[in-house]
């Protein structure tokens, strides 16, 4: 029962080489008298904290440290339904306690500043530095403050918050829409793809809704969006005229969507068609990989994270293995099920490059639930393996919520999003 | 790019092939490929890579704290059959059907495999 192939071994059969530079499995420069492996993981956020809990539950020998400057991490996912009166922040915030006591990960509560591929070192801006084995970044995404005439960080901290980041920007958002009065009109103006969570803007419409239609009944949303289409749309779509009629107007790029400028003054946005004025204005800025990714030099010119589709090791930087929302991975969505399922899949494929083995083909899902109403819940979900294509999703698995589903139906996957979210902070974080 | 991908497939099917060469009979014969060492449970790499992210719903090694099934403690067989149950249809459910129909019937073995065994390492 041995499963160990030695290097030897794997040099004959692959005479070229070629596939195992690639897979990084030459990349260890690691004596076999080394002290424990060292894996620095950045970002304790979806993909992070599960690649550091899963390594060291899978091979307990392993030295981690994950470098996370926030004591509190408040998830996005949920952070609609705290919008919707139906959640707190409490209820959304994850702490790092149990990754240090019950899986012995090594938190360092600071900001990584910079990292050297060649000397396989992280500096924190506390000045200090980190020396790793491999490393594995997962900074999430940055927002283009710049892509918009009239937007600025400081418009979003102050006027228009995104709320795409949960934390202080869901609070500002939040104190907005209690503040409106009954009557007014909120703007949700999503980016163009890629982005974080592509169903999430339009949860996020879902539950404003609820709230408005109980508290403010007279209130208006409208989106205004830099796509032609989006996720569920039909499912949205038909939760919306169900739940919510007459109360959310969505119109899509070619019809007057598309935003050209915002003011924080008068409180409105510009598009081809003309001027919109909203009493909340949450505009949602394009997006790009995570600032570190940047700086470290792992992102393309499409802003994103070319990598390795077996181990999520970067294309550009060997040691470095990239996850998340900051990734190109191929038919995945940016969805915070994806970073762990990806979190899972690096933390077994560097155990298996730790020891000399190759790592297995991936396998990666995801889930996406989104609440339209307190019980009423759609999904979409898929199964992605590799082809010579890529990741892709495998034909005839996956899809939506089927758009007959009837209503035992959808009040089942509205309870399935509350049991999938207790379980998926609980496999992250507890 | 495809070139790229295609090799490191073949890498990982040469290896995978290796890995059931160089397994004794009785792991020929669908045991559960598994051997104790100090600490570490060494298990099938593919069943634990295609394992891992039922965990995101299921709960960590399938123990659930909400109202999402726990299949913590179950039996490969009732895991097997669960899961083949999901994928012809035969048994209903929300999303299950649409997950099941993404893995053939070797990868929902190992699947079965690896849950229905994960629990008894943690004894
Ligand atoms: C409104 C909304 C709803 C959503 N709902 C869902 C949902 O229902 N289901 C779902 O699956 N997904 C959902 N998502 C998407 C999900 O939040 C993201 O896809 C997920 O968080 C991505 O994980 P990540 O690890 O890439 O980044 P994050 O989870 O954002 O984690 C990144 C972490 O890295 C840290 N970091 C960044 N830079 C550094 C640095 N230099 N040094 C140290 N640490 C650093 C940050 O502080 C952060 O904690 C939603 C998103 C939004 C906005």
């Amino acid at each position: 029962m041995n499963h160990n192939i030695s290097r030897r071994d794997f040099n004959k059969l692959l005479v070229s080489g070629v596939a195992g530079s690639a897979l990084g499995i030459f990349g260890m420069a690691k004596p076999a008298f080394a002290a424990q492996t060292r894996i620095v993981v950045i970002g304790g956020g979806f993909g992070g904290a599960s690649a550091a809990k899963y390594l060291r539950k899978l091979d307990p020998s392993l030295s981690v440290t994950l470098i996370e400057p926030k004591a509190t991490f408040y998830t996005c996912p949920f952070s609609n339904w705290v919008l919707g009166g139906m959640k707190t922040m409490e209820d959304i915030g994850q702490t790092y306690a149990l990754l240090r006591s019950k899986y012995g990960v090594n938190v360092i509560a600071d900001t990584a500043t910079g990292i050297d591929s060649v000397k396989s070192t992280v500096t924190l801006k506390s000045g200090k530095v980190i020396n790793y084995d491999r490393l594995v970044v997962s900074p999430g995404i940055d927002f283009k403050y710049g892509a918009i005439e009239g937007y600025s960080e400081s418009v979003a901290n102050s006027s228009m918050p995104h709320a795409y980041e949960a934390g202080p920007q869901t609070i500002l958002l939040q104190k907005q829409l209690l503040a409106m009065k009954d009557g007014g009109r909120v703007l949700i103006c999503p980016p163009g793809n890629p982005f974080r969570c592509p169903p999430g803007p339009y949860e996020r419409a879902s539950l404003i809704a609820h709230y408005l239609k109980e508290k403010k009944p007279k209130s208006r949303i409208l989106i205004l969006d830099a796509k032609d289409k989006f996720s569920k749309q039909g499912l949205f779509k038909k939760g919306w005229d169900k739940l919510y009629p007459g109360m959310i107007e969505w119109r899509s790029s070619a019809t007057g969507g598309k935003i050209t400028k915002v003011d924080a003054a008068s409180k409105s946005v510009t598009t081809d068609f003309g001027v919109e004025k909203g009493d909340v204005i949450n505009f949602i800025p394009p997006q790009q990989a995570g600032k570190i990714a940047f700086d470290a030099g792992l992102t393309d010119a499409s802003g994103w994270c070319p990598v390795n589709p077996i181990t999520f090791e970067s294309t550009i930087h060997p040691g470095i293995h990239v996850i998340g929302d900051a990734v190109i991975a191929g038919a995945m969505p940016k969805s915070g099920f994806a970073a762990s399922s990806q979190g899972k899949v690096v933390a077994a494929s560097i155990i298996r490059l730790c020891q000399g083995k190759v790592p297995a083909p991936p396998s990666l899902v995801n889930t996406c639930y989104s609440l339209i109403g307190p019980g009423y819940g759609v999904s979409v979900a898929g199964v992605y393996k590799l082809t010579s294509a890529g990741i892709v999703e495998i034909p005839g698995s996956g899809g939506l919520t089927p758009m007959d589903a009837d209503d035992d139906h959808l009040n089942e996957e509205a309870m399935f999003a509350r049991g999938w979210y207790n379980n998926i902070v609980q496999d992250i974080w507890g | 790019m495809q070139v790229t991908i295609r090799s490191l497939l073949t890498a990982c099917l040469v290896f995978s092939v290796l890995l059931i060469a160089g397994t004794d009979a009785s792991a020929a014969a669908k045991k559960v490929q598994k051997k104790k060492t100090a600490e570490v449970c060494v298990v099938d790499p593919r069943g634990e890579i295609l394992a891992l992210s039922c965990a995101s719903c299921h709960g960590t090694d399938g123990k659930s704290v909400g109202i999402i099934p726990s299949f913590y403690g179950k039996s490969p067989e009732y895991l097997e059959a669960a899961l083949k149950d999901f994928k012809s249809g035969t048994r209903y459910s929300t999303v299950m059907i649409r997950h099941a129909k993404g893995y053939t019937d070797e990868e929902i073995r190992l699947i079965a495999e690896y849950f229905g065994t994960v629990w008894q390492n943690n004894k």
